[in-house]
Parts: structure tokens; sequence; C-alpha cells
């Protein structure tokens, strides 16, 4: 019964909370394939996605009606503010140094969480009618929350795959990755597939806030700061720049997490193991699992 | 009448002056060739024609609009493409859609099975390897993929940055035979090479660049007697 309970825990809580991951971890990768940095701004991009979600469903509204409403409302919000961001921050850097860019993202990251001290305080913003309960599988005790998660992430993955291997834009969106200069040459217009990507990671992100939303439904202003920080470390172990790989390392880091926390001797220590997987990783597979090599082109 | 006329064009690098100020006009229907050694600043002329590198001075006229300023992904769509130096098709993408990049410029799709089955039949090693990741390519077929991609855009000039740069003696003679034939099937062509003797020998005119400056200009013919293009360029 215990061997059950911990196997179906670690699948089913691993996986969502790997998805969650992945979800995030794919905006980071996308952006850092196409647009050349790393938007540290992106997990409070989460954040905004769970303030979002909780003032809208505190308002008296029907559930039913408030719930798919701040759905839709954080993924508007979201794609509006990474749009914003990339405009005013990053495009005038376009071809600055990449410390430049690095300073930037972590400015706009601070400046967001700011904004949403002032605006909510700091204390917790909570909400007690996103709790969707529970049922058993097996007579084990699986939460709605976390089925939803995995229900959304497989959409997701199937959706992106499809969409970046299969669509026009997908493919200009791996041409500019690999060769920016040959891109423009072909007529493919940089800054707009640069646009769709922040439209794309964000509306992501939105997404991975609502899913973390209703699995813990607490938010502050740091709330996408750590989901951010673990994502990013998911991004790279498994290739950064590669999508495929952000999934894949977004799910593993989810399922170790899962496992780190169900061993009482070794959960206090869960974000240091995660992240001396990124250490080894990184020693021995710099490119991480999917990643390429790839030459610097003049 | 002049297709493409580029007038007083200055490039830098820093502190570097790469091009200093050179005119040349390619006129419609010609193959025109600019040559010259390493460094001369062929590839650097080419890329800020068409805005891939800033113009710190000189005016682009193409087909009566001035495109001095006109970004680069725009270009394509008035009908100048061009095939790079090192030819920079997309590793990572197939065969296939590699040519289907090419054809992002053109807005209506539905020509689109016939250009792809005309550069197969142009290309017959492309079409057996249509599905092939581009990177597992031959250099030869790379270049081969890189000229049908420019092809895909419909261009009235196409632009070729040393197209025989890598490839066998046997390759490059194949690659000058098939720039003859798209010229004669209705393409301007404007060529750089470090390969003086066959360009001169399929091009109408061609421009003699040192230092980033145009020395010596002429016909094909002209220039490939010239005293000094024998020594500096032709061996002898």
């Amino acid at each position: 019964m215990e061997v059950l309970e911990f196997i179906l825990s670690v699948i089913v809580n691993g996986l969502s909370q790997g998805g969650i991951y992945a979800m995030i971890a794919i905006g980071y990768t996308m952006v850092y394939g196409i647009a050349k940095l790393l938007n540290f701004a992106h997990g409070d991009i989460i954040m905004v996605a769970a303030y979002t979600i909780i003032v809208t469903v505190n308002t008296s509204m029907p559930i039913g009606v408030s719930l798919p409403l701040s759905i839709l409302l954080s993924i508007v919000i979201c794609v509006l503010l990474g749009v914003a961001i990339e405009k005013v921050a990053y495009k005038p850097l376009r071809g600055a140094s990449p410390l430049a860019v690095l300073i930037t993202a972590i400015g706009v990251s601070y400046l967001l969480q700011s904004i949403a001290q002032i605006i909510f305080g700091t204390a917790p913003k909570m909400t007690a009618k996103l709790d969707l309960g529970a049922f058993k599988l097996f007579g084990v005790p699986v939460k709605f929350s976390a089925i939803i998660t995995l229900v959304i992430t497989v959409l997701v993955m199937v959706g992106l795959t499809m969409f970046v291997k299969k669509s026009r834009t997908g493919r200009a969106m791996v041409a500019v990755s690999e060769d920016r200069g040959a891109a423009q040459l072909m007529g493919i217009n940089v800054n707009k597939i640069i646009t769709i990507t922040f439209i794309i990671g964000s509306a992501l992100a939105a997404l991975a806030g609502f899913c973390s939303i209703i699995e813990a439904p607490s938010v502050t202003s740091t709330f996408g700061s750590m989901p951010g920080i673990k994502a990013f470390t998911a991004a790279v172990i498994g290739g950064i720049g590669s999508i495929p790989g952000a999934m894949l390392g977004g799910i593993m880091l989810g399922i170790v997490e899962c496992i780190a926390n169900k061993i009482p001797v070794i959960a206090p220590y869960t974000d240091a193991i995660e992240f001396s997987i990124l250490i080894i990783i990184l020693l021995v597979k710099p490119t991480g699992f999917l990643g390429k090599k790839r030459r610097e082109k003049v | 009448m002049a297709l493409l006329e580029v007038h007083d064009l200055e490039v830098n690098y820093g502190v570097i002056r790469a091009i200093k100020g050179i005119s040349f006009e390619v006129n419609e229907g010609e193959i025109v060739t600019l040559i010259g050694a390493n460094g001369a600043g062929k590839t650097t002329t080419m890329q800020s024609t068409v805005g891939l590198i800033p113009k710190k001075a000189g005016k682009v006229i193409f087909d009566g609009n001035d495109i001095t300023k006109v970004p680069c992904h725009k270009i394509v769509h008035l009908g100048m493409t061009q095939v790079p130096e090192g030819r920079r098709i997309f590793q990572e993408l197939t065969v296939y859609e590699n040519l289907l990049m090419g054809a992002y410029s053109i807005k209506d799709k539905s020509g689109f099975k016939n250009d792809i089955e005309s550069v197969y039949e142009r290309f017959p090693r492309l079409a057996e390897r249509r599905n092939q990741i581009a990177g597992t390519l031959s250099g030869g077929e790379q270049q081969m993929l890189a000229m049908g991609r420019a092809i895909m855009s419909h261009p009235k000039l196409l632009m070729l940055d040393e197209p025989s740069m890598g490839l066998s003696p046997l390759l490059v003679d194949q690659v000058f035979e098939i720039i003859k034939q798209i010229n004669k099937d209705g393409t301007t062509v404007l060529l750089v090479e470090q390969n003086a003797g066959k360009s001169l020998a399929i091009s109408d005119r061609a421009y003699v660049l040192e230092n980033g400056e145009i020395v010596l200009s002429g016909t094909g013919k002209e220039l490939s007697e010239s005293e000094m293009v024998k020594k500096a360029y032709l061996g002898g």
C-alpha cells in the first residue's frame, strides 16, 4: 500500500509539478533561442497571472463564470505585459552587450515585484474558491488540480510541438534561432518573430500561474521567483534553446522534487538537490541533455 | 536600364573604413561580378547593399526605388535576394523546409508547388533529399540548396556571394553553369567571387575591388585580358 501510494503520488504530483516547470521553461528557452537573451522577468509574469486570477475569482461573480474569465484575463494581461517588456526594455538593447541585457532583465523582475507590492501589499493574497478537492485512485488521494495541470501540460506540449514543427511561422522561428542574418535575407521579419515568441512564452507563463494557484491558492510579490529559477534550471538541464529539452528538464525536475519531498531525511534539502543536479549536468554535459553545440557565426 | 545602382557606398567597422565610397550598377539581364582578394570588401559591399550591415553613407537604388534605408527583411519582397557567403542554409531544417523559408516573402501561396517543382527539376539532388536535414548535405548540395532557396523568392536580381567557395573544381564548373542558366531564364545576377577566371568568363561586366575601393571596371572580356587583372587575380 505504502509503495503504491509513493509511486502513484510521485507520478501524479511529480508530473504535474514538472509540467508547471516545463511550461515556464519553454518560455525561457524559446526567448533565449530566438532573441538570445535570458528573460529573468519571466518568472514574475507567473506572479502577475496569479494575482489576476485571485482578484478575479474573489469578485462576487459565480465561480463558473469567474474562473474561465480569470484564466482568459490572465493570459491576455500576461501576453500584453510580456510584449510590452520586450518592446520597452529589450528591443532598444538589441546589439548591446549581453551583460547589459541581463542586468535589464533582473531590473524588470524587481520592478514587477515592487509594483505588485505597491498594489497588493506584502501580505499574501488568498482565495478559498479555488480548492478543487481530491478523489481516490486505488485508495490513494489525488488532487483534481494535479490532473488539470497534467491535461493542460499535455495539450500545451502537443500544441506547441505541432506549431513549431508544422507551421510556417514555427519553422521561421527555428530559422531565426539558427541564423538571424540568413533569416532576414529570406524576408523573415525578426522583430515580429521575437514578438510572437514573447506572446507564446507569456501565455504559457499565465497557464503555469493558473496551475500553481489551484495547487496552492496564495500569492505574494515573489510568487514567481522560485518557480522561475527552477524552470530556468530545467531549461539549462534540458539544453537551453531546445523546446523538447525544456519539457524534459521540467518534468525531470518536478519528479526529483516530488521524490525528495517524500523522503523525510532529505526533504529539507530538496532545493539544494535540484540545483546540484544543474551543477552536475553542467560539468558532465555543458550543453544540457538536448542542447546542441552551435558554431558561433560572425 | 539599371536595375541596381549603388552610389558612393561607405561602410565602417568601428574606426576601420572597410568600404571607401564605391559606386557600381547592374543592368537588367546582366551578369555583373565584383572580383577582389580576401578582405577587399566584397562581402561587406553585398551585405550593406541589402541592409544586413549598416551603411555609413551612400545611396542604393533598386528597380527605381531608393532602398538605402529599407530594412533587410523587406528587400526580398522588392525582388532582390542574396545567397550569402558560406551558404548559411538552415542546418536544422529539412531541404524542403529551407525552400519553404526561401518562399517566405511570397504572399500568394498558389504558385509554391510549381516553384518548388522547378527547383527540384533544376537541382535533382535536392529532390532526392527533400526530407533530409540540410545540415547533413555535402558542401556542393548545400550550395545548390542555398541557390534553390534564393530562387524560391522570384528575385529580379540574384546576388551570389562566393558561390564557388570550398567546392571541388568539378562542382565549381557546375555552379557557374547553373548561374549562367538562371541568368538565361531572365534573372539578373550580381556575383562576388575570388575565382576571377571563371566568373569573368560568364560576366557581361565586372568591377575590381581593392581595399574597399573600385580600382578597375569593364566588360568581362576586357578585364580578363587586362594586364593588371591577369597579374593579380589570374595567376600570370
